[in-house]
């Protein structure tokens, strides 16, 4: 945990939509900059929920809110989101799509053609710039959805499930690169997902809601000596870390029927 | 040949053949006369022999459906923009489009000659009113068809009201649109031969194919009745051809509908 004033802090925050169930229930969290937070829950507990709610995409019911310490829909340049589905422009290249939130910023042609080329490069996609999101595989598409977050600069990077639609093995190899580029362009993560595996792989800490209502079932901090490779999923200390996690979420669901 | 191309183009044509064939059997077995059954030969011989009348009418019917389907265009796609653009006038104003497309042209057809005047505006008019319709229906539903993802990612990159537009609910609505032009373009030809046979008469001589309907009609020329029928079925096609080419050139790099799986 690091000692600088959290960069996302839930106090007391509660989220129904209309006169339907409690969504969130006084659900109180903080994030630090920096750290890689995975929200994992049963179908329902409002993980996704609590991701649109930091975007501004909708509004808190009761509680309080801060993003980069203000409302969150005054926080909304320094962020970017990747959803489940790429939710990439049909009719636009993946260079075009990359380019698109910048476009909308009022950023020039050449400058924002130039940082499209450099995101693509990184998420090794530089071949693939002309071509139309339909002659994509399932993984490229998501590479360039991420690139084109990451070409806001986001200082906090929402992920809405965005490797559940891919087979393991590109999955795997996606959760690997997603660390590289964070490596290298540095963003505070709240990455919501179904996958144990994959929380425990990418995260510093994985928050763990209970559903009906959505509340904080558990927090459980992450930490393995040395780099999170490949090989990692082969060390005792990441299944131990698994199992624990997985016992976290049971009693979780246990608890919610 | 492969047998896609056995598919696409033996077996209309021997569908026709059999038709054809039909046809000059209810010709020998009823013992109709041509005047009331010509034989295809007896069709394609009229049309021949009134090549001139029919080829100067049909390129007048061909400015009156061009007009009237470029008005239709225009219009439909402003029209649906408006919808698209505010709840309060999609509620508004959607009800009384539909009183005028419920209401028959033919009803309104002395109203348009007086006020639009006989000869081509009446004919453009009433071609517009045939086709605008399905051209605003099918783009106000693609102005509205954005994912809801796209659009939160749009709202939360800060896009205008103008941006959202033009980069996404524009190019959503596009295929919409086409597909709204090609029904609009196979009634632009129809309302403008309706207009001419409604309004056109009036237009000095210089009437189109629906005022050759109503000439040959009162001379019992049914044969060049039947070849007026072919060369209007012909226009059809080249306005759906027109929209076809339009629609592949704008969609086919990235929509799905031009994907080949061969």
């Amino acid at each position: 945990m690091s000692d600088q004033p959290p960069i996302v802090q839930f106090r007391d925050v509660t989220k129904r939509f209309g006169d339907g169930p409690v969504v969130l229930n006084r659900l109180t969290l903080d994030v630090a900059p920096g750290e890689f937070v995975s929200v994992i829950g049963p179908s329902g507990c409002g993980k996704s929920t609590l991701l649109r709610l930091v975007a501004a995409l909708s509004p808190v019911t009761a509680g309080a809110l801060a993003v980069a310490g203000r409302p969150p829909a005054e926080a909304r340049e320094g962020l970017a989101f990747v959803f489940q589905e790429a939710t990439l422009l049909p009719w636009l290249t993946a260079t075009e799509n990359v380019e698109l939130p910048l476009r909308l910023r009022g950023v020039g042609a050449a400058a924002r053609r130039a940082r499209a080329g450099e995101l693509l490069g990184l998420v090794r996609l530089r071949e693939a710039g002309p071509l139309y999101p339909r002659q994509l595989s399932g993984g490229m598409k998501m590479r360039v959805s991420i690139a084109r977050a990451l070409s806001r600069e986001p200082r906090i990077l929402l992920l809405d499930e965005p490797f559940a639609a891919l087979d393991e093995m590109t999955r795997n190899h996606l959760n690997e690169e997603l660390l590289g580029w964070r490596g290298k362009a540095p963003f505070t993560a709240l990455f919501v997902t179904h996958s144990v595996a994959e929380a425990v792989f990418l995260s510093t800490r994985i928050v763990v809601l209970a559903a009906r209502p959505g509340r904080i079932a558990g927090d459980v901090p992450v930490a393995f000596a040395g780099d999170r490779t490949a090989r990692l999923r082969e060390r005792p200390e990441y299944f131990e870390k698994v199992a624990e996690v997985s016992r976290v979420l049971h009693a979780a669901e246990a608890g919610a029927a | 040949m492969k047998r896609r191309d056995l598919i696409v183009w033996l077996l209309p044509a021997l569908s026709g053949a059999v038709g054809i064939a039909i046809w000059y059997l209810v010709r020998a077995g009823t013992g109709l006369q041509s005047w009331i059954l010509p034989t295809p030969a007896e069709v394609m011989g009229a049309a021949w022999a009134e090549r001139a009348t029919l080829l100067r009418a049909a390129g007048a019917t061909a400015l009156g459906a061009l007009g009237g389907f470029l008005a239709a265009s225009g219009a439909g796609l402003g029209i649906a923009l408006a919808l698209g653009w505010a709840r309060w006038l999609r509620a508004g104003l959607y009800p009384w489009l539909l009183v005028l497309q419920m209401t028959p042209v033919i009803v309104l057809a002395p109203i348009i000659v007086l006020w639009a005047g006989p000869g081509l505006p009446g004919i453009i008019t009433v071609t517009f009113l045939i086709s605008f319709f399905p051209i605003v229906v099918n783009t106000t539903q693609g102005l509205l068809a954005a994912e809801a993802n796209m659009a939160d990612l749009f709202r939360l990159y800060g896009a205008t009201r103008w941006q959202d537009l033009r980069l996404l609910r524009l190019p959503v609505a596009a295929p919409y649109f086409l597909a709204g032009l090609r029904i609009a373009a196979t009634l632009a030809p129809i309302g403008a031969i309706f207009g001419e046979y409604l309004v056109g008469n009036a237009a000095g001589g210089s009437g189109g194919l629906g005022f050759l309907v109503y000439v040959y009609n009162t001379q019992i020329k049914i044969p060049a009745l039947f070849a007026t029928a072919l060369i209007s079925c012909l226009l059809g096609f080249v306005f759906v051809a027109a929209v076809a080419w339009l629609s592949w050139a704008v969609l086919h790099r990235w929509h799905d509908s031009y994907e080949r799986h061969d």
